[in-house]
């Protein structure tokens, strides 16, 4: 070895205290900058795949973010529904393998209530591919014959969870979706209560703050209403909707699975020029990665905190460095006087400062992991938020080539320091 | 690296002078006058010399010019008949490492080394004192280990950090630092004014007697004329020193 190389950790070692605060307070930046890129990635990758497996959301023309946003999130609502005809025949297209209908527009304590079919619960695909689970029951029925199974409700981990609801349980649906719980609501249908007959698990997608009913239902409630309001002096009794036709005119929206990938195209173009009704068609992969690029600004900025951190952990490192070097002089003409070059006085130093960062950096490393295996389940439970502990990824890569480049950079300066203190200096100190 | 060529050309027969000092100048940086104006300085191989010069002679001056580390505006500074002037600052480095060994008045270790650490360091550096001490058959570790016997450290010191050494072994222990590895020249800049006055002589007599078995001159620099009782020849800095005006070194 090299004698700068052996002094240097000769030296580090004489200041384990010092040396070790400094490394810990590097590792600590390291691992959060570290640990941001990787939540950041997979909120991304989460995101992006909160619908997965879909090929085409289909809704009344608007613009794709808004449709997805109302269709996928349930934020906003539509300008318009689409006809039933339409999903017919969309349905019967021949590229389509499965279509899944949605019909917003009703709420419960604030969360939006999802009308759909049982095909939802087989179709709807979130992560990597991954189906919605069931933690409780079962799902609604489809088609129901009875009465009864038309008022069926299944629950979203979340609506469960925050109003401490139970299978067996009866609620009431409100009509329309604006406000919170508590806000202005038209009317409820407290007519018509339904049976909670299943709780999902936690899935981190919208599905967790949903209620998920059949169309049936959504139309039975509304059989006996009119443009948005109970008709007066009429009343249907729940046990009677049956003898009316619960077939939907209209659904606000539609999720498409295709049996070959590669036609996704031309079926988007064949539903946005669809002469009987203007619909638009987009991808939700592509959606998604388009809203991620709007909301992402503030993960930017925590990466950007996050590298600050840093640089204040680096300057720390060289301010313990340098303001050793005063009382290190001594030391440096001693060296010098042994026939140590200036070059290598330099070398020290730098040695130094770059073991301290490299040292930090495989800490932080260390306690990126640990923190990411003993956080990981919780964060999967209690945000649907998967953390993934693999090998560092490219960005992670290129970030502590980054650190390690400015740790360098930062070595230059007690080094810089170092070497002119030594020229100086010579053999012999004079203070 | 190869011996240097004047020191193998010439031989034992007509060795050159540990230090030559010739028409020697200097000034530093910024100063009105010259710090060091020496006509002439010869210290023979083997010799050693008592240089008296109280503290604004000029000594750190001089010592700097014999190690090297600074160039005079005129004259030549020779240290085993090799001109310094004519080295790169890198080779002036590597040739003080190699032929000149120091002792100064304190601190003279790495307080983070263990004394025997402290003893190779000086290997560490140069090539040319392991070559020596390998022809002689031996190896730095036990040439440290039998240095600091002969300097009355015993080999369970040599594994304590520096800093837990008395001042008085620590200066034994810069001893055999520059010793080690036999240099052509030790230098030593009042190694004892820190030490007791009846350990005083003992650390000079013993410093006289390890240069005389290595074969090397010693240069000793000190104010303190009483010591000068055991040295070949007693030289006065102001009387060789010529300079005009005041003799202030630098702050």
């Amino acid at each position: 070895m090299s004698p700068v190389f052996t002094l240097s950790l000769h030296s580090i070692a004489n200041r384990r205290l010092s040396v070790l605060l400094t490394v810990i307070a590097v590792a600590l930046s390291v691992a959060l900058l570290l640990g941001v890129e990787r939540l950041r990635n997979d909120a991304k990758a989460g995101f992006a795949q909160t619908l997965s497996g879909t090929d085409l959301v289909v809704g009344a023309r608007s613009g794709p973010v808004q449709l997805l946003l109302y269709a996928v999130f349930h934020l906003g609502s539509a300008t318009n529904n689409m006809s039933w005809a339409s999903i017919e025949h969309l349905a019967a297209l021949p590229q389509v393998q499965w279509l899944v209908p949605i019909s917003l527009g009703d709420s419960h304590r604030g969360h939006r209530v999802v009308g759909s079919t049982a095909d939802f619960f087989a179709h709807y695909r979130h992560g990597d591919r991954r189906p919605l689970r069931f933690a409780q029951g079962r799902p609604f029925e489809d088609k129901p014959a009875e009465a009864a199974g038309i008022f069926e409700v299944v629950l979203g981990a979340e609506v469960a969870a925050r109003f401490g609801y139970a299978l067996g349980q009866r609620i009431v649906l409100s009509h329309g979706s604006l406000g919170g719980e508590g806000g202005p609501r038209f009317a409820d249908h407290a007519d018509k209560p339904f049976t909670v007959v299943g709780i999902l698990a936690r899935s981190g997608t919208p599905v967790d703050r949903a209620l998920l009913v059949s169309l049936e239902g959504i139309e039975a409630i509304h059989v006996d209403w009119h443009g948005g309001a109970p008709i007066p002096g009429l009343r249907i009794a729940p046990e009677h909707v049956r003898k009316f036709d619960l077939q939907p005119k209209s659904v606000t929206a539609a999720l498409v699975g295709l049996k070959s990938r590669t036609a996704v195209f031309r079926v988007q173009r064949q539903i946005n020029t669809y002469p009987d009704e203007a619909l638009t068609a987009i991808l939700p992969g592509a959606t998604l990665q388009a809203l991620w690029s709007l909301v992402g600004i503030a993960e930017k900025a925590l990466l950007a905190v996050s590298a600050l951190v840093v640089a204040v952990g680096l300057a720390g490192m060289v301010a313990v460095v340098v303001a050793s070097l005063g009382e290190r002089r001594r030391e440096l003409a001693i060296l010098r006087a042994l026939g140590a070059r200036p070059r290598q006085v330099f070398a020290l130093l730098a040695v130094e400062s770059l073991l301290l960062a490299l040292a930090g950096i495989a800490l932080g490393l260390v306690l990126l992991y640990g923190a990411g295996a003993a956080f990981a389940p919780w964060l999967s439970s209690a945000h649907g938020l998967q953390l993934s502990l693999g090998w560092p990824g490219v960005g992670e890569w290129r970030l502590l080539g980054a650190v390690l480049a400015v740790s360098l950079l930062a070595s230059l300066v007690p080094a810089l320091r170092a070497y002119r203190y030594s020229l100086a200096d010579g053999m012999t100190i004079r203070v | 690296m190869p011996d240097h060529p004047t020191e193998t050309a010439s031989g034992a027969a007509a060795e050159p002078a540990a230090v030559l000092l010739d028409a020697l100048r200097y000034r530093w940086p910024g100063a009105d006058c010259d710090c060091l104006n020496i006509a002439t300085l010869r210290i023979a191989a083997g010799e050693r010399v008592f240089l008296r010069g109280p503290s604004g002679s000029g000594k750190t001056t001089l010592l700097s010019l014999v190690g090297g580390v600074i160039l005079p505006q005129a004259g030549v500074v020779r240290i085993a008949g090799q001109s310094l002037a004519a080295l790169s600052a890198g080779a002036r480095d590597r040739f003080r490492a190699d032929h000149v060994g120091f002792v100064f008045q304190l601190f003279n270790l790495l307080p983070y080394l263990s004394a025997r650490d402290n003893i190779l360091l000086a290997c560490r550096f140069s090539p040319q004192r392991r070559a020596r001490i390998a022809v002689a058959g031996s190896t730095p570790e036990a040439e440290a280990t039998r240095l600091a016997e002969r300097l009355d450290l015993g080999a369970a010191l040599l594994d304590r950090p520096a800093a837990a050494l008395s001042v008085g072994q620590q200066q034994r222990v810069a001893a055999a630092r520059a010793l080690i590895g036999r240099p052509g020249l030790v230098v030593a800049d009042e190694p004892t004014s820190a030490l007791d006055a009846e350990r005083q002589q003992a650390f000079i007599d013993l410093l006289l007697d390890e240069c005389a078995a290595a074969g090397a001159a010693l240069l000793f620099v000190s104010h303190d004329q009483r010591l000068a009782g055991h040295f070949d020849r007693v030289l006065d800095l102001a009387t060789i020193h010529r300079a005009t005006g005041s003799m202030q070194a630098p702050a």
